[in-house]
């Protein structure tokens, strides 16, 4: 992109997008180093020193965030859990960017019954309602005996199903774009659909992808802490999500336990948030006239909420 | 397009939709390892072979899965015959039935309390734009939608429990159990506070995002300028004129929440222990107990549907411009 500089140049002196890459940008950092930040191994039981399992410490007796029912470090939990979340919302938000793309572009670009026909695909599955309908698919999946990991079976669930509204943004990028003069000349010249969507087409609309990319993985990365929560993650690689199972299931609440509870929480609103808020000023940046998206109404809010509080 | 074109073009679609949902859920149970048979009994029922045998013509399981299964099982859903739990051994409609209220006065409640406040807010946030409280307003939908809904709840539930002395769960206290609920009003309102108030926060946000830009687009139309060129005041102008007008995206945003609300109360069922299809559906899925988690699924994904659709008729009716097409 030759203009990269002028975009960071524009991007720098919005203080909410900013403030959603720092949020983002920890996150990712603390699970890559996630070793080097903890003093112990997720799994390891803290002993006081009568060699006795110290279950839920609170902070003042184990820093910073005490132990958990089990005795174990919430803070090395914590900081390890960020590579799953991390990793599954990610993931998974990308297999949903892949097919919103491929059905946004398609529909787009071929119009008539292709695109009626996906368009009513996406239709029901905005109708039938998602958690139910994850939950008995993660369910039946399961039970399958397929020989994979739980998280293979949420990163792939979420990620076909929540590709819609990144399939409808695409597509009616795709329609005003086909209508422009370079595409006519290039089709007039005898350019094929393949090559007209990959040098003319793809190219335009693909930082508005990754701007709806990002605000995808903020809401895979809250599906997935619901479904763990729910039981349905990876016992032996918790996620923010299964701890937070692991603490309600194992009374934190009634232990008043609240740092073993509220981390993992403020860590989901911590990433979720930080996406939301880069992934709305990278689409209103990216494409001004935009009103597709919910968050939005006669303006951007994010640029309102910018700009009482920051400026 | 007429009215009655688009009408059944909706009916048209609805159907269609429910048929895919009956086809996925047909599917998923017949993709489940094991002999359909023991699904249909139960799995540690001993029988012996010649009675499974007999078993297998009976439920009509010696026929093709597709059509002939396929159909029978439709016409079983179709009389309300969802098969038997495995876990409570009781028919699948039976213990649906029985918790679906629990779950219509939760998610009631925290609707309409939403509504309320959002709309409220909404119009406070859109007539002050860019004033401390638009602003305040933004910044918590912003926050409140990049919460997980369960956390909220257990915060809410820890709060509410260690400092208000609310119950940590249930919908009355053991002593009242037997006793109908409208007669013990007063101690199921205590149960209700925190998983309403959770559900209400969660909900909140949306509604008063599009009330703002609702009012906002409505408060630039010429029929409001005229209004205010009549000398009404702005009180006048907002509440004769505008609110009414602006409420129409509120009504469509019920209908396309529904799935959303489906959701929460899933989840505060489960933080709350809260007797409703929610916490059927956690415990169906604890217990590996599918027929009543397809049942549960087709309950909730045919009324969202069916109540789609309603919407949609009921927003004909009241859009005079859809009724004038």
């Amino acid at each position: 992109m030759h203009n990269l500089t002028e975009f960071w140049r524009t991007f720098r002196r919005n203080k909410l997008g900013l403030l959603g890459g720092f949020l983002i940008l920890t996150a990712l950092l603390a699970a890559i180093f996630a070793p080097l930040l903890t003093p112990y191994h997720p799994t390891d039981v803290i002993r006081d020193a009568n060699g006795i399992g110290m279950t839920f410490a609170p902070p003042s007796a184990h820093g910073p965030l005490g132990t958990d029912d089990a005795g174990r470090d919430v803070w090395s939990e914590l900081v390890y859990g960020a590579r799953i979340s991390l990793t599954v919302g990610f993931l998974a938000g990308f297999i949903a960017m892949f097919v919103g793309s491929l059905f946004g572009i398609t529909a787009g670009y071929f119009g008539g019954w292709i695109d009626n026909l996906l368009m009513r695909v996406t239709d029901v599955l905005l109708v039938i309602p998602d958690l139910p309908l994850m939950l008995v698919l993660v369910a039946t999946l399961r039970q399958m005996q397929l020989n994979v990991s739980p998280l293979v079976i949420i990163i792939l669930v979420i990620g076909l199903l929540y590709w819609t509204s990144t399939a409808r943004l695409i597509r009616s990028q795709v329609l005003t774009i086909k209508e422009r003069q370079f595409v006519a000349r290039a089709r007039a010249i005898g350019a094929g659909n393949a090559h007209i969507v990959r040098k003319h087409i793809l190219p335009q609309i693909m930082p508005l992808i990754v701007a709806n990319t990002v605000l995808t993985i903020s809401t895979a990365i809250l599906v997935e802490s619901g479904l763990a929560f729910l039981g349905l993650g990876d016992p032996t690689k918790p996620s923010w999500g299964t701890m937070l199972n692991f603490a309600f299931d194992r009374n934190a609440v009634t232990n008043g336990a609240w740092w073993f509870y509220l981390p993992p929480g403020l860590a989901i609103v911590w990433v979720s948030l930080g996406c939301v808020l880069l992934g709305n000023v990278l689409e209103e940046m990216l494409n001004p006239r935009l009103t597709a998206h919910h968050l939005e109404g006669d303006e951007n809010m994010i640029s309102i909420v910018a700009g009482q509080r920051f400026d | 397009m007429s009215r009655r074109d688009y009408l059944l073009r909706k009916l048209g679609f609805s159907l269609m939709t429910v048929l895919i949902v009956l086809v996925i859920n047909f599917v998923l149970f017949r993709i489940l390892p094991g002999d359909p048979v023991r699904a249909v009994i139960g799995r540690n029922v001993r029988i012996s072979p010649q009675v499974q045998q007999a078993l297998r013509v009976q439920f009509g399981l010696d026929k093709p899965v597709f059509p002939d299964q396929f159909i029978d099982t439709l016409g079983q859903w179709a009389q309300g015959n969802l098969g038997i739990s495995w876990s409570q051994r009781q028919p699948v409609a039976n213990i649906l039935i029985a918790k679906l209220g629990n779950t219509l006065l939760l998610i009631g409640l925290g609707q309409i309390l939403s509504i309320f406040f959002g709309v409220i807010l909404g119009l406070l946030a859109g007539w002050k734009r860019k004033t401390p409280i638009d602003v305040g307003a933004l910044t918590f939908s912003l926050i409140a939608w990049a919460t997980p809904t369960f956390w909220l709840g257990i915060i809410l539930l820890a709060a509410g429990s260690t400092w208000l002395g609310l119950p940590t769960g249930g919908i009355v206290s053991p002593a009242n159990v037997s006793k109908p609920l409208y007669t013990v009003i007063p101690d199921v309102a205590r149960h209700l506070a925190l998983p309403t108030l959770t559900l209400t926060i969660l909900y909140l946000g949306e509604y008063m995002l599009i009330m703002r830009s609702s009012i906002l687009e409505v408060l630039n139309e010429d029929y409001i300028l005229t209004a205010k060129a009549k000398g009404m005041s702005h009180w006048q102008v907002l509440m004769r004129h505008a609110l009414k007008n602006a409420m129409l995206p509120v009504v469509t945003l019920i209908a396309l929440n529904l799935g959303f609300t489906v959701s929460g109360a899933i989840y505060i069922e489960a933080v709350f222990s809260y007797d409703g299809l929610g916490k059927l559906f956690q415990d169906a899925l604890t217990k590996q107990d599918y027929p009543l988690l397809q049942g549960a699924f087709l309950l909730l994904a045919v009324s969202v549907i069916l109540a789609n659709m309603l919407a949609d008729i009921l927003y004909t009716y009241l859009d005079p411009r859809v009724k004038a097409n």
